[in-house]
């Protein structure tokens, strides 16, 4: 489709919100948002994900210090109706009194957008999200799948600057959730548009971000690529809120970490008493005269397409690994773990 | 299917209450159409006490339709956006205040008229003319408005379908009119039906602030109870009940406000999903 918009790039600078309570939602927050880019507001509920976007969208005006900027525009003083910018709620936010092409239009009827000009850019968001059939329904015979491509639809209808998307896919069931996803990434690719994605669920935002802003009590606590983020998690919360983690400790000496169950080669440097970390995926289980780590069985789940084994001596805590193998592992068995020597990671 | 005894001992009580509170209403519109009550319907039917009435008190009814319309029309402007703001705002402030605006269901009407007359009695331009029954009618029909709408607002997410709209580019008279109005349309007719409904038949503070110029309906029945044949004040009745019993009727079928179309999204099953 021809976006005759120019994606902009959005700037929050220093950017705080003290409820009228006197809840600090968000500490004084500076970001960048290139223009195109796909930016994905990753935490816990009450992290500031959501506050962020509204202050973005114009829903809520950051305390006095902090600035918004839509490219050279400084939006800190517009309201929301005045930003252009498309919004996608979480309870999608359809007017139930308009039918879908009702709903569709209404940004462009309160812009006064000629009819057949209007019906044209109708016609087409709805071939767009594939839902030329629905024009005529009204939103109460819609499925929640339906409800938010129309949801979408309406917010690109008026070809906003930012597309700005509330956790669009929580309301929904697994498999939908899947396909709307890839649908999701497909559109923003093919829009070009600019886009923030506010989401607690990690797999939507390794999909779905060019980068992640994973937050945590009002702060920032990592900002990075997927691959970033998953692989080299700047602290503790990151570590822990991103897939699953294991960890060990051990005393670091000659290029050898002694842990408590066995030995690993190490390249970092020597130290007393260090944390290291690593994915599930990056253990193999070998024989064990081959194995640099033992350990005993604690629970193992069949997962279909791997096993999911829980070992207790090697870590503090209990050690996950995943494994193809067609193997079945016995309660109390000893197992041997080598890891990818580059897997390693430490938090500073 | 066999009915069992408890039935038909439940249908014969209910008939019974029936009948208990149907009756006097058709014996008091057998009287307003009988030639002479004492004599019975052997006397013959006639419409002449019916046109009694109107030569009498035809004042009376075009003035109770005048005040129940301008009363509904203040409770709309003032009552809808009242109800408006009372659901946006979350405060104590919010909350008192709407304690305050229902209040007048608790207190009886002649503590209210009393309340009018003993502040304003004395504006003696206003007090003689009409407007002064109906500031009575509005503050004792104006929490019903307001119950109303608030019932409709609180069942449906308003709050994010204004920021829907808002994000779509409506300005705040735009929301307020294409999607806030529209959505409480159910309210807004339940609220209508009751307060013109209350306000035709309301006696007791207009009783109390009539003067013998501005004589609604129910004081002109009062009257008529008081001073006419009991055929006049019997077809009077009959004219009261044709007037408000289309409201009743209409009050049951529209006054329950009803959800909003935004129930939960249809099942996958039930139609083609996505």
């Amino acid at each position: 489709m021809n976006q005759s918009t120019q994606s902009i790039d959005i700037r929050l600078i220093e950017c705080a919100k003290t409820f009228s309570d006197g809840t600090r939602a968000l500490e004084p927050l500076t970001l960048q948002i290139e223009a195109g880019e796909t930016v994905v507001l990753l935490g816990p509920s009450g992290c500031g994900k959501t506050t962020t976007l509204r202050i973005i969208a114009g829903l809520e005006s950051p305390d006095p210090g902090g600035q918004v900027l839509f490219g050279q525009d400084d939006v800190t003083n517009q309201p929301i109706e005045r930003r252009n910018v498309g919004m996608v709620f979480q309870s999608y936010a359809l007017f139930p009194n308009m039918s879908v092409e009702q709903n569709i239009a209404y940004g462009l009827t309160v812009r006064k957008m000629a009819n057949d000009e209007k019906a044209r850019r109708v016609a087409e968001m709805l071939d767009m999200m594939q839902i030329t059939e629905l024009a005529g329904r009204r939103i109460d015979q819609l499925s929640g799948g339906q409800r938010q491509r129309v949801a979408l639809a309406r917010a690109i209808a008026v070809r906003p600057r930012v597309l700005l998307l509330d956790e669009p896919l929580t309301a929904l069931d697994a498999l939908l959730r899947e396909r709307l996803r890839v649908e999701i990434d497909q559109l923003l690719r093919e829009l070009g548009i600019t886009a923030v994605y506010v989401t607690h669920d990690q797999n939507e935002a390794m999909a779905l971000g060019d980068r992640i802003v994973v937050m945590d009590k009002g702060m920032v606590a990592q900002t990075g690529t997927p691959q970033d983020i998953y692989y080299k998690p700047s602290n503790a919360f990151v570590a822990d809120f991103i897939g699953t983690i294991n960890r060990l400790r051990g005393t670091a000496n000659k290029g050898m970490l002694q842990t408590a169950g066995g030995k690993l080669p190490w390249s970092g440097p020597d130290a007393g008493d260090i944390e290291v970390l690593f994915r599930p995926e990056d253990a193999t289980i070998v024989a064990l005269d081959a194995a640099e780590l033992r350990g005993h069985v604690v629970a193992s789940y069949f997962l279909g397409d791997r096993t999911k084994v829980l070992l207790d001596g090697i870590g503090e805590q209990t050690v996950v690994v995943e494994t193809a193998d067609r193997r079945q592992f016995a309660k109390g068995a000893e197992i041997g773990l080598i890891i990818k020597p580059d897997a390693l990671m430490t938090l500073e | 299917m066999r009915r069992s005894g408890i039935f038909y001992l439940n249908l014969g009580f209910t008939l019974l209450v029936c009948a208990f509170l149907i009756v006097p209403v058709f014996l008091s519109i057998k009287a307003g159409v009988t030639e002479n009550f004492f004599q019975g319907v052997k006397s013959g039917l006639t419409l002449r006490w019916v046109g009694e009435v109107w030569e009498l008190y035809a004042d009376t009814i075009y003035l109770s339709l005048l005040i129940s319309i301008t009363c509904l029309i203040a409770d709309l402007l003032i009552g809808v956006p009242a109800a408006y703001v009372l659901a946006k705002k979350s405060g104590r402030t919010a909350r008192i205040i709407e304690e305050t605006l229902v209040l007048p269901i608790a207190i009886p009407g002649l503590a209210i008229a009393l309340a009018l007359i003993i502040t304003y009695g004395g504006f003696r331009d206003f007090r003689t003319s009409w407007l002064f029954i109906l500031v009575g009618h509005v503050l004792y029909t104006l929490p019903f408005m307001v119950r109303s709408v608030l019932a409709v607002l609180s069942s449906f997410d308003f709050k994010t379908l204004e920021e829907g709209a808002a994000s779509l580019g409506a300005s705040f008279w735009q929301r307020f009119f294409t999607v806030i109005l529209p959505n409480c349309r159910s309210g807004i007719l339940a609220g209508s039906l009751m307060v013109v409904t209350l306000s035709v038949g309301e006696f007791n503070l207009t009783w109390m602030l009539h003067t013998p110029l501005t004589k609604t309906l129910p004081v002109g029945l009062a009257d008529s109870y008081a001073s006419m044949r009991l055929e006049v004040a019997s077809a009077y009745t009959l004219v009261f009940m044709v007037m408000i019993l289309p409201l009743l009727i209409a009050l049951q079928l529209y006054g329950q406000p009803r959800e909003v179309g935004h129930g939960k999204p249809a099942t996958p099953g039930s139609r083609a999903s996505s």
